[in-house]
């Protein structure tokens, strides 16, 4: 069957004498027809998803909505100053007449603030940026640059993203145990690389959907749009023109593409060395490359995951900005690798195909699962205080649609479903070792880092035109079922025991 | 922890690697002697389980003490910048505690670790009798720098089962 991706064909093979062993995983055609099957379904509703005409909700008044929001946040004062598009004004309020409210009563409070701080130079912004809005509420309703035209390329992005985190937070997690010449899981590192391989694939979706974006396919990330950095066009915004040094297409793909070759590069070099191990010797030769490797890694890992999560996510809500946003993306993604980590290991177990891994090895995993949950509302948290107690508009702008209009019920449950629910099932030591608890927080804390990436890009990316249709549900399916082909077909191309590596004995003694 | 303070007569095996040490420990509970205390120079992981000694409620104890600390940040918070004096800061709404809650978090955050982790060292060293002032319990000064010591009561064929589990020294007290 064919490999989804070049690089893997290229990976060594192992001497007969190895494959041949008797405890081998093997990916039976049960599982394969699973996971072809999830995908070539996930294809077709993928298909069906970016064939589906989304803009009827516009007619409502609906496209309009949240450049409104943004707009009320972003400068309450900025219509008034500018006098921009009262037609579209009143379109919009007419059809929202109950957000409207809800904006009011955040009108004041920025009126207030502004009245004391943005008096002078800031105002000028202030009103460009709305000017540059209320242009974004004009075209909302030509045909062209109708929000909803985003929502099956939003829908895929937040795929990509969310699958993406469980193959580089498994890399990152692969990378730190050669870094630190981790003892206790040497035994795991064949699971750890065999996810860390599938890290490529959400990453070549990425890769498409910034080609794509460059070739106005469609205008997911805002500063992409036509004439947007041009003095002369009616669309000019000269806060995101101000940003042109950096958000520009071709740096952008330039980057696109370093993240994917940087990224999937060291995973499938630590796996080559891995398999190459195998075959070699006792020794310490490759354990010391591997760490030299995965330490470069870091070292680079710890710059792209916060411009990658700014070029990707941030820059979809161009005018806003956020420093802690690269460290906020990152524990988001790593806990949900450590969530399939954990359901992963724990399927391997209970198949007995991991005899020399006990529960203090899923107890160590389920620790990591429930610290960076605690750690990612910890940033979230860090984020949203800081914007909601300053009350600055050209910040609190990015919460307006998130908390104060209609996503907020998403986000409420996918904080309480990020934080609350497992510090509640996984705070105890004995729930990290018992596979029902461990399998009820994973579901929860998987579909609750979903939503999280879907609150991420979908207010900015379709505004209220979101919803939960064939082109989310054709993403998941998709990348699950490549995911779960690239996965166990690593899995199954070597023992799932290393043969060599130094720190095995130190792991099957492991306990605490 | 079980003190040795009835005068029956004790045996006391020093050993010199934490790795010898559980399997001793293992090897010595298989012959069916009963240890009743262990000292360590630093916590020796899965003694405990070796020992076979009963899961510490510790943890329970901890969230108990962090349940409580939550409760008295919200009563402190509630109290003082709600109720009895409450004011405007920043423009925040200070009509009842939910409005403000999200820059209450810090203090909620802060005292419901202070809480737990406090109360927990607290119950912690009185229940092993640790309290400041408690007299020392150390047969041997060594096992404070690089030596382990197996404290059990003297009983039959014990000290052929103590050496052969690798004791270095063994004295009978």
């Amino acid at each position: 069957m064919l490999c989804p991706l070049p690089l893997i064909r290229l990976l060594p093979n192992l001497p007969p004498n190895l494959t041949a062993l008797e405890d081998m995983f093997v990916f039976t055609s049960k599982m394969k027809l699973l996971a072809g099957s999830l995908t070539l379904v996930g294809l077709v509703f993928l298909l069906i998803g970016f064939n589906t005409d989304y803009s009827s909700h516009s007619a409502e008044g609906h496209g309009d909505a949240v450049a409104h929001a943004e707009d009320h946040g972003a400068a309450a004062h900025g219509e008034a100053a500018s006098g921009a598009a009262p037609t579209e004004e009143a379109h919009a309020e007419e059809a929202h007449a109950e957000e409207a409210v809800v904006m009011d009563a955040v009108d004041e409070e920025a009126e207030a603030h502004e009245s004391m701080e943005h008096a002078d130079a800031d105002h000028a912004a202030v009103t460009h940026e709305a000017d540059a809005h209320a242009a974004d509420a004009h075209e909302g309703h030509g045909a062209t640059h109708d929000l909803s035209a985003n929502r099956p390329w939003a829908a895929f992005l937040v795929n990509s993203i969310f699958f993406l985190g469980i193959g580089i937070g498994t890399l990152f997690f692969l990378a730190i145990q050669y870094a630190a010449q981790v003892g206790w899981s040497a035994g795991l590192i064949r699971v750890f690389e065999a996810v860390a391989m599938f890290v490529s694939i959400p990453l070549l979706g990425i890769l498409f959907l910034a080609v794509t974006g460059g070739m106005h396919m469609h205008h997911l990330w805002h500063w992409m749009a036509e004439g947007i950095m041009d003095p002369a066009s009616a669309n000019y915004d000269p806060i995101i023109a101000g940003k042109e040094a950096y958000l520009n297409v071709p740096f952008f793909t330039v980057r696109t593409l370093a993240y994917l070759v940087i990224w999937a590069g060291t995973a499938y070099l630590l796996r080559r060395n891995s398999l190459r191990e195998d075959a070699m010797p006792k020794g310490q030769n490759m354990f010391f490359t591997q760490r030299k490797l995965a330490a470069t890694f870091i070292v680079l890992y710890a710059v792209t995951s916060s411009t990658s999560a700014w070029d990707w996510v941030m820059s979809i809500d161009t005018h806003w900005f956020s420093t802690l946003f690269g460290w906020y993306t990152f524990a988001g993604m790593f806990v949900t690798a450590m969530t399939v980590l954990n359901l992963l290991v724990m399927y391997l177990r209970l198949n007995n195909h991991l005899p020399w891994i006990n529960a203090n090895h899923q107890h160590d995993l389920g620790k990591f699962m429930f610290a960076f949950s605690v750690f990612w509302t910890y940033l979230w948290f860090s984020q949203y205080m800081l914007i909601w107690y300053s009350n600055i508009p050209e910040e609190v702008t990015y919460y307006l649609p998130r908390f104060k209009g209609e996503y907020k019920p998403l986000f409420v449950m996918m904080v309480a479903m990020n934080f609350i629910f497992p510090i509640l099932v996984l705070m105890s030591r004995d729930a990290k070792r018992i596979f029902g608890f461990i399998g009820l927080a994973a579901v929860f804390v998987l579909a609750g880092h979903w939503m999280d990436h879907y609150i991420m890009i979908m207010p900015g990316a379709v505004g209220y035109d979101y919803g939960f249709g064939f082109a989310e549900l054709g993403g998941i399916l998709f990348y699950a079922g490549l995911f779960l082909w690239v996965t166990l077909s690593q899995l199954a191309k070597a023992p799932l025991k290393l043969q060599n590596h130094p720190m095995l004995t130190e792991s099957e003694h492991f306990h605490q | 922890m079980a003190h040795t303070t009835e005068p029956t007569p004790v045996v006391r095996a020093l050993y010199h690697d934490d790795d010898v040490l559980i399997s001793a420990v293992k090897e010595i509970r298989a012959a069916g002697y009963q240890i009743s205390e262990v000292y360590t120079p630093f916590p020796v992981h899965g003694l405990d389980k070796a020992m076979g000694l009963k899961e510490t409620r510790i943890a329970m104890a901890a969230f108990m003490y962090g349940l409580l600390g939550l409760t008295v940040a919200v009563t402190l918070t509630w109290y003082m910048m709600i109720n009895d004096w409450p004011q405007n800061i920043g423009g925040k709404p200070n009509y009842n505690w939910g409005m403000n809650m999200p820059a209450f978090v810090p203090i909620l955050f802060e005292l419901t670790v202070f809480f737990a982790a406090h109360l927990m060292v607290w119950t912690y060293l009185v229940i092993n009798g640790l309290y400041p002032g408690a007299d020392a319990q150390n047969p041997d000064p060594r096992t404070t720098d690089d030596y382990f010591m197996v404290e059990l009561p003297a009983a039959d064929g014990l000290v052929d089962v103590l050496k052969k589990s690798g004791a270095v020294e063994i004295a009978e007290a």
